[in-house]
């Protein structure tokens, strides 16, 4: 088990630094200077010198060659430290770290409606008896997922904020500036969710085993629950990580409709200040997201299923 | 509920009334040209007569541009916030241009321009209790110099700074190394808005967290990307000469949020949960007719939108072929077909709302016929593919544009249309919006669309005279003496006729081809009064208050 979980670690570690690489060499080499983009002023600058932006460019260290540039962001990000925002002037950590909170929560509570009414919907679909129920249950989750993000917070905003007042439609007041954006980051994540858990329960409930656990005299429930779910459990969880990189990306269209200050937000204005050493802050951050949710999925299959074996387990 | 001392004297383009929108809404052609001209009595006539002081009125803004020091911000949708944290030595009244006393209550200008005293008003303090005198403006200037990749527009203001000595407590002198006419316009700038020599002593990242002026509002909270609040200043009794009513402001509290989504703004101006909202699209414009929202536009001052000519481009540099473009250019349906009710058809180098503006329409008209006549008359002849040519030299050009305006991409489409009616070919580049400022200074483009807001005609000399940093790239000319001249004019009548001469020469030459006025559109909640312009189209709520 030790060695399983060192090579583990060894992997995140990798792909951690693979992002860090590949991001700077993107967002380094692009056309586009982060110096100019700040002295525009906005929308109405006076157009500044190249002797200006040349010392500017030398203030920030952007003037060094790159594979020094390279070298020495690379160590400071070691420390944890990823430079300063060159719009702002905050540090990147320290930027990151006040619209996590924000990100966390909406993340959070929109991964666990997700969870809950997608494999809810997956087990209500299977376990219905009724044929035109069991068709249009299952005909949702397609629906889910082609629907655009963006549309579906809109429409929310117009009918529960606009028309009837129920809920802001704006900023972060408590739980109830949470439900929509939450609800609209949960629609595709859940619908995902809602199509794995229901593919797998129904080729589950067709194997062998469960036909003899049915002449067994087991009720149907029982099966559902505690056979086929559990067969199913495999593969949701390990789509169940995947999709955390889903929340993150999602949020920077909810965080945009709902005008949340989190992480998505960022990025996109980060992005279009070409603010460099914060868009890589959060490139590397949500890669340790992502690794740090497929580890936990890794650790957790050998609980939810002892036939993966710690030697032959794989994301 | 006491009614305040209202200055009645005072002339103020204060834009609150339904009626006026309506008008203007509803207003056939003709009447929708002169939407600028707000009536006063308009506004009184609608407003209950007893103002309802307190209360906190809710804006909510497309961007954040991630600082609050006043001199560093250049984006409106901040300026609208930290313009009520600082105040500024002079207030420029929007309709006449004329420069008024606030911080300083009077003024001296030496007459090459060069040199200006200020004797600054008694009793003025900053929020942290230091006094509003002499040092804390040499503090504010000295430090505006210095200032880092953020502060353009400051940089631009004091251009041949020289030095400010504090005379005594009250007067101080500014001194340039040359004629600075603008310099007190400037002084009346958002971005001039002076700040406690404490604040001004800190870096410059430090003050984009939180700066301390002595405005009529104090900074609460700010939380980059979602909000800014100030809370009122009860103790303040120094505004400006030009606002309606001494003392404190009527609202107690500013909360500006940021909401990127315009449906989302529209939604929540419509359904009350925010009072005041910005950058309002046409189509929203649409949407909101027939509403008991009120619509506030008033035109930017300063460059208008248009075609930037590079002078190095071959074909650019014939004054020919500039002058069919811009009589290929069907100004009229363009505002029509792409922009709000509210925006007018350019009519001079300058938008009609910058002080000193002289109307050039004469120059500008649309006719086709003139356009071709004036490209054979230059030696071109058309192809077979209907685009004309000289020597081989096709009639074509390249306009580069940057998408930080909805209504880009149509209008240029239109323009492109426009111009190939009349043999000439356009290609549209879209640049990214962070390298405007290299490649304009850079002169790496042939055309570009673009505007620039100052409520000072010598924002003229900084684009144009061949002797600044001259981006489009114009030959050395008589033009430049005449926008020297207005910039060394102490003079105002002088000052003017020379502006006047200067507005002539850049459109005579067709330097630019100026297009439409950016016009600024505010929504607001039918019980909120008072939200005015400053005359660089920027929001004065001092005087603003929130109906029963």
């Amino acid at each position: 088990m030790a060695r399983y979980i060192a090579v583990r670690l060894a992997l995140a570690v990798g792909v951690l630094w693979a992002a860090y690489t590949v991001s700077f060499v993107i967002l380094y080499l692009v056309p586009g200077d982060p110096v100019a983009a700040m002295a525009s002023g906005g929308q109405e600058g006076t157009p500044v010198s190249a002797e200006e932006l040349a010392a500017l460019r030398a203030q920030y260290g952007f003037d060094d060659p790159l594979l020094v540039q390279y070298g020495a962001r690379l160590w400071s990000a070691l420390q944890g430290d990823f430079g300063a925002s060159v719009q702002t002037g905050q540090s990147v950590t320290s930027a990151i770290a006040a619209a996590l909170p924000n990100t966390a929560q909406l993340a959070g509570s929109a991964f666990a409606l997700a969870v809950v009414g997608g494999i809810g919907l997956a087990l209500l679909a299977t376990f219905t008896q009724v044929r035109w129920l069991k068709q249009l249950l299952l005909g949702l989750p397609p629906l889910g997922v082609s629907l655009p993000t963006f549309w579906v917070g809109l429409v929310l905003v117009q009918w529960f904020s606009f028309q009837l007042g129920w809920l802001p439609a704006l900023g972060e007041h408590g739980w109830r500036s949470l439900v929509l954006p939450a609800i609209t980051l949960a629609f595709p994540i859940g619908a995902i969710l809602a199509q794995v858990t229901a593919s797998c329960l129904q080729e589950a409930l067709a194997e062998p085993y469960i036909v003899t656990a049915r002449a067994t005299g087991i009720t149907r429930r029982a099966i559902h629950l505690q056979h086929a779910l559990r067969n199913a459990a495999l593969p949701v969880l390990t789509i169940a990580g995947m999709v955390v990189g889903g929340l993150l990306a999602g949020s920077v269209v909810v965080e945009t409709v709902f005008s949340r200050a989190g992480v998505g937000r960022l990025t996109v204005t980060s992005v279009g200040f070409q603010d460099l050493p914060v868009v890589q802050g959060i490139v590397v951050f949500a890669a340790a997201i992502f690794v740090i949710a497929n580890l936990v999925v890794d650790l957790l299959l050998p609980l939810a299923d002892p036939r993966v074996t710690v030697g032959k387990a794989s994301t | 509920m006491t009614t305040p001392r209202s200055r009645a004297a005072r002339r103020l383009t204060v834009l609150s009334s339904a009626t006026l929108l309506l008008a203007a809404c509803s207003g056939a052609g003709a009447a929708s040209t002169s939407n600028n001209a707000a009536d006063p009595a308009a506004q009184t006539a609608q407003a209950p007569d007893e103002v309802t002081p307190g209360g906190t009125l809710r804006f909510a803004v497309g961007s954040d541009q991630g600082c609050v020091d006043p001199a560093q911000v250049g984006s409106n949708d901040t300026i609208y916030s930290v313009r009520h944290l600082v105040d500024s030595l002079t207030d420029q009244d929007p309709e006449t241009g004329e420069i008024v006393p606030w911080l300083a209550e009077s003024w001296e200008v030496s007459d090459d321009a060069s040199t200006y005293t200020f004797t600054l008003r008694e009793g003025a303090t900053f929020s942290d209790g230091a006094p509003v005198d002499a040092e804390a403006v040499k503090a504010n200037l000295d430090r505006l110099t210095e200032l880092g990749a953020r502060g353009t527009l400051a940089r631009g203001y004091l251009a041949g700074y020289e030095g400010t000595e504090a005379v005594d407590e009250r007067t101080v002198t500014v001194s340039f190394d040359a004629p600075n006419a603008q310099f007190l316009q400037a002084t009346s700038t958002h971005t001039l808005g002076l700040l406690s020599p404490e604040s001004a002593a800190q870096t410059d990242d430090e003050r984009c967290a939180s700066v301390i002026g002595s405005g009529p509002f104090v900074l609460d909270s700010y939380t980059p990307n979602a909000s800014i609040t100030l809370d009122k200043r009860a103790d303040y009794d120094w505004g400006s000469s030009l606002w309606q009513h001494e003392g404190a402001a009527y609202l107690d509290r500013l909360e500006f949020s940021v909401v990127p989504e315009s449906g989302v703004r529209l939604g929540a101006v419509q359904s009350g949960e925010v009072d005041v909202i910005g950058n309002i699209a046409s189509q929203d414009e649409l949407a909101l007719s027939g509403s008991d929202v009120q619509l506030l536009p008033r035109s930017n001052p300063g460059i208008p939108f248009g075609l930037y000519l590079n002078h190095e481009v071959p074909l650019l540099s014939d004054p020919a072929v500039r002058k069919a473009i811009s009589h290929a250019i069907n100004r009229e349906e363009i505002t029509g077909a792409v922009y709000t009710s509210f925006v007018l058809p350019a009519t001079s180098s300058l938008s009609s709302t910058t002080p000193l503006y002289a109307d050039q329409s004469p120059l500008l008209g649309h006719d086709p016929a003139v356009a071709e006549q004036v490209l054979q008359e230059a030696g071109f002849t058309q192809g077979a593919d209907g685009i004309y040519e000289r020597g081989g030299e096709r009639a074509a050009f390249e306009i580069l544009w940057f998408n930080n305006a909805a209504t880009n991409a149509p209008t240029l489409e239109l323009i492109q249309q426009q111009l190939a009616a009349v043999g000439i070919e356009v290609t549209l580049s879209e640049g990214q919006v962070a390298d405007w400022g290299t490649r304009i200074a850079e002169g790496d483009y042939q055309a570009n669309w673009g505007n620039l807001t100052r409520a000072d005609a010598d924002i003229l000399r900084t684009s144009y005279s061949s002797e600044g940093a001259n981006s489009y790239r114009l030959p050395a000319s008589d033009l430049d003496q005449v926008l020297a001249d207005q910039a060394a004019a102490a003079d105002p009548a002088e000052r003017a006729d020379l502006a006047a001469q200067a507005q002539e020469g850049v459109v005579a030459g067709y330097h630019s081809v100026p297009v439409v006025e950016l016009t600024t559109v505010l929504a607001a909640g039918p019980t909120v009064y008072g939200v005015a312009y400053d005359a660089s189209s920027r929001v004065q709520l001092f005087d603003a208050w929130i109906g029963q």
